[in-house]
């Protein structure tokens, strides 16, 4: 075999493996959604109440503390847990008490849930309970959705103006 | 369990190896070169992305804008980049999925060979990282969702406060600083890479980091090709208000992302982990059991330095005398790193069958296969051989030739005979001709052992096969274990050639002190049952 042609025969095999190599970068394509289907999140980060009232110290409590430590209220850390309910057309589909995060149980409460759904209008409801009551709710929102395909449907919430938004 | 699966791995690299072989020759077979090409395609990538980051901009709006630019409108040149970039990034992946499991395959693992192994751990997670960051920053459908996903599976982890994935779902939340980020990212995390690479081949002598100049033009060349023929492009730009419903994966470096639909990101993470485990504990399963280190006789070692030169594993190193000598250094052994192949032993000026003593010695021994004790091999096989064409073959005990019988000394590496060795057989009239039967050239199992065995015998490297060996009673057969039949028929041919020259002048009779006893075959490594 001639040099040339052992080295065509080399640059052939070599651009047969590259070609591989660059067709698998983005071929075969992935589908993460059925055809006429979009996405629904449910998904927000909040802190609930505090479990315990915040109480005034004595002065003699005060006293004992370091001086540059002082405070006039003890208050707990720990936070209650969130409780959050969500129908679709009158179907409950979520339902979870979500607890709060850190290592003291003092951080925000956070849910991420995604649901797929085919491409159409729904009746949507969710419902948070964030204090110490024990039935009911806190927060409510009701709606129609028009889910279009490929749409991502976002339930959040806004605690500085204490509801529901959806977009 | 793991030594079939490693000896089905070995069948399939060996049987594509050959055609390769064949075609490349052992010198440019891309097989053998994996490493250094590994080496090369990170240079591609950090060359060509130096050359994109000129034209990128990090803000939220113009990320995308700035690699169509230059996708596009410039396409002569940052295009180019730009697929040279994506095409260099998915070859290193190949590089080093192939790189790990023909190390594997052929048992490069373990022993002294588990630090480099275990340090490609963090290597195949660094590449990953940087591949993944990479991705997100063209800001197109598929950033999108490789964005979405990764902070998904970063949020399954109880580290972060707040979701990070809530960043990718809706517009607005997202700013420039983000993508400024990820520039940093991508730079910070493929400079740690190239650290830890230089790390990975710290204990390798002579390492590998550069292919022969003609497969790196190949390769560039190839890249050319295949730049023109499938130019790398974006997606559509990404919008966090619909979903990136069908994508255009990487299928390379993002194979598990839609595992993390099917399974979930919990299993991903756990598949992750119990692959990590897998590999970092490979080395040891089980343990590589391995001959004594060689050891240094300083009485017989002139602190010449060619065996710490020629070790391939950096096990041997020179510091100054001990003994009183008037010689500045010594050679010391790191029995750690010591794989018993003897290649020192074959270095050795002291290395001579031809003293004339019974109790021969040499500077730098293997306990368990001395040089005293191969004399005697060849001397007790010598005398077993007759008629016309008699032939020795000096067989490496993981090539084509260590199953034979008859006229063979197997060695722990063909590099493990000193030249002299090929001198006394031939003049002592032990055989009419010798055969180096080594492993195969382009996957030697100790490496170097086939480059010094030739380099040596054409006089480049110490110690000189000397000139008055008639190189017509020598032959150099390398072939893999695989290859008996190969290895077989070169034999066969070369003592066939043998039988018809005519007698050998370099003759002179065995010294009394040469003790002749019985020969007795060393078996296989794979016989004794050492992996």
């Amino acid at each position: 075999m001639s040099k040339a042609l052992r080295l065509a025969g080399q640059f052939l095999v070599i651009v047969a493996l590259f070609a591989g190599v660059a067709w698998l970068s983005d071929r075969p394509t992935y589908r993460q959604i059925p055809e006429r289907s979009g996405v629904m999140m449910l998904t927000f980060v909040h802190g609930a109440d505090r479990k315990g009232e915040c109480r005034r110290l004595s002065p003699e409590e005060i006293a004992k503390l370091p001086p540059n430590m002082r405070r006039v209220q003890d208050c707990p850390r720990v936070r209650r847990p969130i409780y959050v309910e969500l129908d679709l057309d009158g179907r409950n589909i979520y339902r979870a008490s979500l607890p709060p995060t850190g290592i003291a149980g003092d951080g925000p409460s956070r849910v991420y849930q995604r649901f797929v759904l085919p491409a159409k209008k729904y009746d949507v409801a969710v419902r948070m309970r964030d204090t110490a009551r024990a039935e009911g709710f806190d927060h409510e929102r009701h709606g129609t959705v028009d889910i279009a395909p490929s749409q991502m449907f976002i339930i959040d919430y806004q605690p500085e103006d204490g509801e529901f938004i959806f977009r | 369990m793991i030594s079939v699966i490693r000896r089905v791995l070995r069948t399939v690299f060996e049987s594509i190896e050959q055609p390769f072989d064949r075609l490349f020759g052992p010198a440019l077979n891309p097989l053998a070169q994996l490493g250094a090409l590994g080496f090369f395609f990170f240079w591609i990538v950090a060359v060509s992305g130096i050359y994109l980051f000129v034209f990128f901009d990090t803000g939220i709006e113009r990320a995308y804008q700035s690699v169509e630019y230059l996708t596009h409108d410039q396409w002569f040149h940052a295009g180019f980049m730009r697929s040279f970039h994506r095409y260099a990034s998915d070859l290193m992946v190949v590089m080093v999925a192939v790189h790990l499991l023909r190390e594997f395959a052929y048992d490069h693992y373990r022993g002294v060979r588990w630090f480099s192994w275990f340090v490609g751990l963090p290597i195949i997670w660094l590449l990953y990282a940087s591949g993944i960051t990479g991705y997100w920053l063209v800001w197109d459908k598929l950033a999108q969702y490789v964005a979405l996903v990764s902070s998904e599976l970063l949020d399954y982890l109880p580290v972060f406060g707040e979701p990070i994935a809530r960043n990718f779902i809706s517009t607005g939340t997202l700013t420039s600083r983000f993508f400024s980020l990820m520039v940093f990212m991508h730079i910070a995390v493929p400079l740690f890479l190239l650290f830890i690479m230089w790390v990975h081949i710290l204990r390798i002598s002579r390492p590998k980091v550069n292919p022969p100049r003609t497969l790196a033009l190949l390769t560039l060349a190839a890249l050319v090709a295949v730049a023109i023929w499938k130019p790398a492009v974006s997606q559509g730009p990404a919008d966090l208000a619909r979903v990136p419903a069908e994508v255009g994966l990487d299928w390379l470096f993002l194979p598990l992302y839609p595992l993390t639909n099917i399974w979930g990101n919990g299993a991903v993470w756990a598949f992750i982990g119990a692959f990590s485990l897998m590999i970092g504990l490979m080395p040891w399963l089980p343990p590589l059991r391995r001959a004594k280190a060689v050891e240094v006789d300083l009485a017989h070692c002139n602190g010449c330095a060619r065996c710490a030169e020629d070790c391939p594993y950096e096990a041997i190193r020179m510091v100054a005398r001990t003994d009183g000598l008037p010689f500045p250094t010594q050679a010391e052994v790191n029995p750690s790193l010591c794989v018993s192949c003897g290649i020192c032993m074959g270095s050795c000026p002291s290395s001579t069958p031809f003293r004339r003593t019974e109790d021969l010695k040499t500077g730098i021994d293997l306990p368990e296969y001395s040089l005293k004790e191969l004399r005697e091999r060849v001397v007790g096989v010598g005398a077993g051989l007759t008629g016309p064409g008699r032939v020795m073959v000096l067989a490496c005990e993981h090539g084509g030739a260590a199953g034979r019988l008859d006229g063979t000394i197997v060695l722990p590496c063909v590099a493990m005979a000193p030249p002299s060795l090929i001198d006394f057989i031939l003049s002592r009239d032990l055989a009419d001709g010798v055969v180096i039967a080594g492993c195969a050239e382009s996957a030697p199992y100790n490496r170097l052992g086939v480059k010094w065995t030739e380099q040596r015998f054409a006089a480049q490297r110490d110690p000189y096969l000397r000139a008055r060996v008639p190189r017509e009673r020598i032959a150099t057969v390398w072939c893999s274990a695989l290859a008996v039949n190969k290895a077989e028929s070169e034999i066969a041919a070369f003592a066939a050639r043998i039988a018809n020259l005519p007698p050998n002048r370099l003759r002179s009779p065995l010294p009394v002190s040469a003790v002749s006893r019985p020969a007795t075959t060393r078996e296989p490594a794979e016989l004794r049952g050492d992996s």
